[in-house]
């Protein structure tokens, strides 16, 4: 294995220095290719087992990190809480253990608990992927979204990139805000008060409530989902409200540099964080997002995968 | 019945105003005048070198029966209060059942009574199942031989409800602990709000969720005109509310434990379950606050909420682990340690009144002096042994605690109950 690399488990990008970071997208660079031949496979983790272990429902990322799997070669289980021994009462520790026992190589891990992922790879010997835990990180969107960033405007030093939308309960809020800064982008939190506190400012990030003093110095702006429906209806009085205040409405675009990238980790709300016209608009990368997000997540799995074994 | 002498200790007992290095005598489990034994046979206790205390007190542990003997029992947690030093504890009547029912009382004093090498104080619950709706039988409760009433654990958050319990309360005349926390405010909290919680996605608790349950409780004490003491202080502003509230005199009263003053939210960032407590562990702000606190009499009480969890709960995700750490065998040593002497907050002899004459002045017991005719409970201290914790050799039934390994100065090493030693290291 390559001398960048040495950890068997990706938790967070918190814990990554900016050379693993572009190591990362570095690798993903060239698993990117692959997925534009006709044979889109490589023999990469063949013999290897993958583990989809998701806690907490997800369509999106789970079927990222199938695929991705998938392209590697690798052998694909998917388990979620429904189907899994926690539902009957059995601890987290226990399932993962007997999982491992199985021999799979790598646990993909989404949960609604933060620090869940760093829970269980203090016990495995398998390569832990953090898909997601509670509001604490989503390391592999955050690469995602990084690589984006980086293949459009060829670099991250500088950007100014404002992150909108509920921070406070927002893993990939803090993947972006861990990896972002540390790559040298200056970042700016834009969303209500109550959801975006001034404590996140001992981050290394500015904090704003004004969408429109932010938007027309932006280089990037990443909208994230209001999960209203998940919220305690104090944080805001309501989603029309919020649009009011922060959504990205058409004419509010205006505001934009015009080479200036909006993106979208996905699900979206139209209408609420963002027009769908601005969504699906000329300066959207939110597809390519989408589609970075594989070669991401398949330099990760080749990556942690090759140091577990 | 137990008859010895204690040769040569350093005699602390407060409240007598006595610090002297002299004999102390015992005669059938009672502190006695040293001719009172001249003919007898007694044994010989060398005290040379260590300091003679007050048998120590811990207003505040949970000791898990009935209910929960996976966890400690009354037996083992008794042998750790023995092991920290503690001849008497208090017990939190968040068991279940909940002693919320003189039934319970019964049970838990008759099970300490057959199982337990130091005496075993109740306490019964605020409100009926600890659910904060309706007063539990506070009078039968009194009468059953509870030392005070709590619903520990839980608070309740109807401010009219408390009011009349602490009315009720004066009437049979028990006093009121309060754990100080506000639902609303909480919600869903397992960790300090502040810039860890930030960065780790955890659940805040703030600290005003804390502060604004201490407030209301010094409003009602005025109010009621009766004490009430607020349990495990960890917020700066509680210290501060407190502080001016005492200086009017009004009945008004605050206890620390040690984790509030060893370790700071920091120490969280693993997700390490041994690090989570309720209150949770705060910042270092808070920490000089209630060390100041300390120093100025505004904190009046130390203890340890002794809170036993098996392995296999405490090993789960963070937000979804049982709050809690056991203290009765790590408590001493840590505040010797801190307060005397790495930051020299108190003397040993303040420390020891925090430990007996402000628990039994509290709690209106028999205990927490060496008055000739008192009960015969007596700690031993080395408060310069230097030792190392190690789980795995404690007496409690549960091994979550987070000072594994800690090198502390200072340390129970005999423990007497009624004249009788019941631990000695």
């Amino acid at each position: 294995m390559s001398t960048h690399w040495n950890r068997k488990d990706l938790l967070g990008l918190r814990e990554l220095s900016a050379d693993e970071i572009n190591f990362i997208l570095d690798t993903a660079d060239a698993f990117k290719q692959v997925g534009t031949r006709e044979i889109k496979k490589v023999p990469a983790l063949r013999g290897k087992t993958l583990v989809n272990f998701f806690v907490e429902p997800s369509t999106r990322t789970r079927t990222s990190f199938e695929l991705a799997a998938h392209r590697l070669s690798a052998d694909v289980i998917n388990i979620s809480a429904a189907t899994s021994s926690l539902s009957k009462g059995e601890t987290l520790k226990d399932t993962a253990r007997n999982l491992e026992a199985l021999h799979a190589d790598i646990l993909v891990l989404r949960h609604s608990s933060a620090g869940a992922p760093q829970f269980l790879a203090q016990w495995l010997k398998s390569s832990v992927i953090n898909a997601g835990d509670g509001a604490h990180e989503h390391p592999t969107q955050g690469l995602l979204d990084i690589y984006t960033i980086r293949e459009k405007r060829g670099k991250i030093d500088n950007l100014n990139v404002a992150i909108v939308g509920d921070i406070l309960f927002s893993r990939v809020a803090r993947s972006n805000i861990f990896g972002l800064t540390k790559l040298g982008a200056k970042v700016t939190l834009v969303g209500p008060s109550t959801l975006v506190p001034r404590e996140f400012e001992k981050l290394g990030v500015t904090v704003s409530h004004k969408i429109d003093d932010v938007l027309p110095k932006a280089d990037v702006v990443n909208l994230l989902r209001i999960q209203h429906e998940r919220q305690r209806k104090e944080y805001f009085p309501g989603i029309g409200e919020y649009t009011t205040l922060f959504g990205l409405t058409k004419e509010r675009a205006k505001l934009l540099k015009p080479d200036c990238l909006v993106m979208h980790p996905g699900p979206i709300n139209r209408g609420v964080e963002i027009d769908s016209e601005v969504a699906d608009g000329l300066q959207s990368v939110i597809l390519d997002q989408v589609t970075n997000g594989l070669a991401v997540r398949m330099a990760v799995l080749y990556l942690c995968g090759g140091i577990a074994s | 019945m137990s008859t010895a002498i204690i040769r040569n200790g350093r005699v602390i007992d407060p409240v007598n105003k006595r610090d002297e290095v002299v004999d102390l005598a015992i005669l059938d489990g009672k502190i006695a005048d040293k001719s009172a034994i001249k003919n007898q046979k007694a044994e010989t206790i060398d005290a040379k070198g260590l300091i003679v205390a007050p048998g120590l007190i811990d207003i505040h542990v949970h000791l898990r029966e009935p209910g929960a003997g996976h966890k400690e029992t009354i037996e083992s947690g008794a042998r750790a209060a023995a092991a920290g030093g503690f001849t008497t504890v208090v017990c939190m009547p968040n068991t279940s059942p909940t002693a919320d029912n003189p039934a319970t009382i019964a049970w838990i004093k008759d099970r300490a009574l057959k199982s337990a090498c130091v005496n075993v104080l109740p306490t019964g619950t605020i409100s009926k199942n600890i659910a904060g709706e309706e007063l539990a039988p506070i009078g039968s409760l009194g009468q059953a031989g509870v030392v005070a009433i709590t619903d520990d654990g839980h608070c309740v958050q109807n401010h009219e409800l408390m009011r009349r319990a602490i009315e009720y309360a004066r009437m049979v005349g028990l006093p009121v602990l309060d754990h100080c926390q506000d639902y609303n405010l909480v919600g869903n909290g397992v960790v300090n709000e502040g810039y860890w919680s930030t960065l780790l996605g955890l659940p805040g608790w703030p600290a005003a969720g804390e502060e604004a349950i201490v407030m209301r409780n010094i409003l009602l004490a005025e109010l009621c005109d009766h004490h009430i003491h607020c349990q495990h202080i960890s917020a700066a502003g509680s210290v501060r509310l407190i502080h001016e509230a005492r200086a009017r005199g009004v009945k008004i009263s605050g206890e620390v434990c040690p984790h509030h003053i060893a370790l700071t939210d920091e120490a969280i960032q693993n997700f390490d379950t041994n690090y989570k407590m309720n209150p949770p562990l705060r910042s270092k702000a808070d920490v000089d606050a209630i060390l100041e606190g300390i120093a100025d009499g505004t904190l009046s009480i130390l203890c340890s909420d002794h809170a036993p969890h098996a392995e296999f709960e405490k090993e789960v995700e963070f937000d979804q682990a049982p709050f809690g750490i056991v203290g009765l065998e790590t408590e001493l040593g840590l505040f010797i340690d801190l307060l005397v002497h790495k930051h020299r907050k108190i003397d040993i002899v303040h420390l020891i009144e925090m430990y007996t004459v402000e628990p039994a002045k509290l709690l209106k017991l028999d205990a927490g002096t060496l008055s000739i005719g008192a009960p015969a409970d007596v700690t031993l201290i080395d408060p310069d042994l230097e030792w190392t914790v190690k789980i795995d050799e404690f007496q409690s039934a549960s091994r979550n605690s987070p000072f594994d390994g800690w090198k502390l100065k200072g340390r129970a090493v005999r423990t007497i109950v009624g004249g009788k030693t019941v631990w000695k290291l």
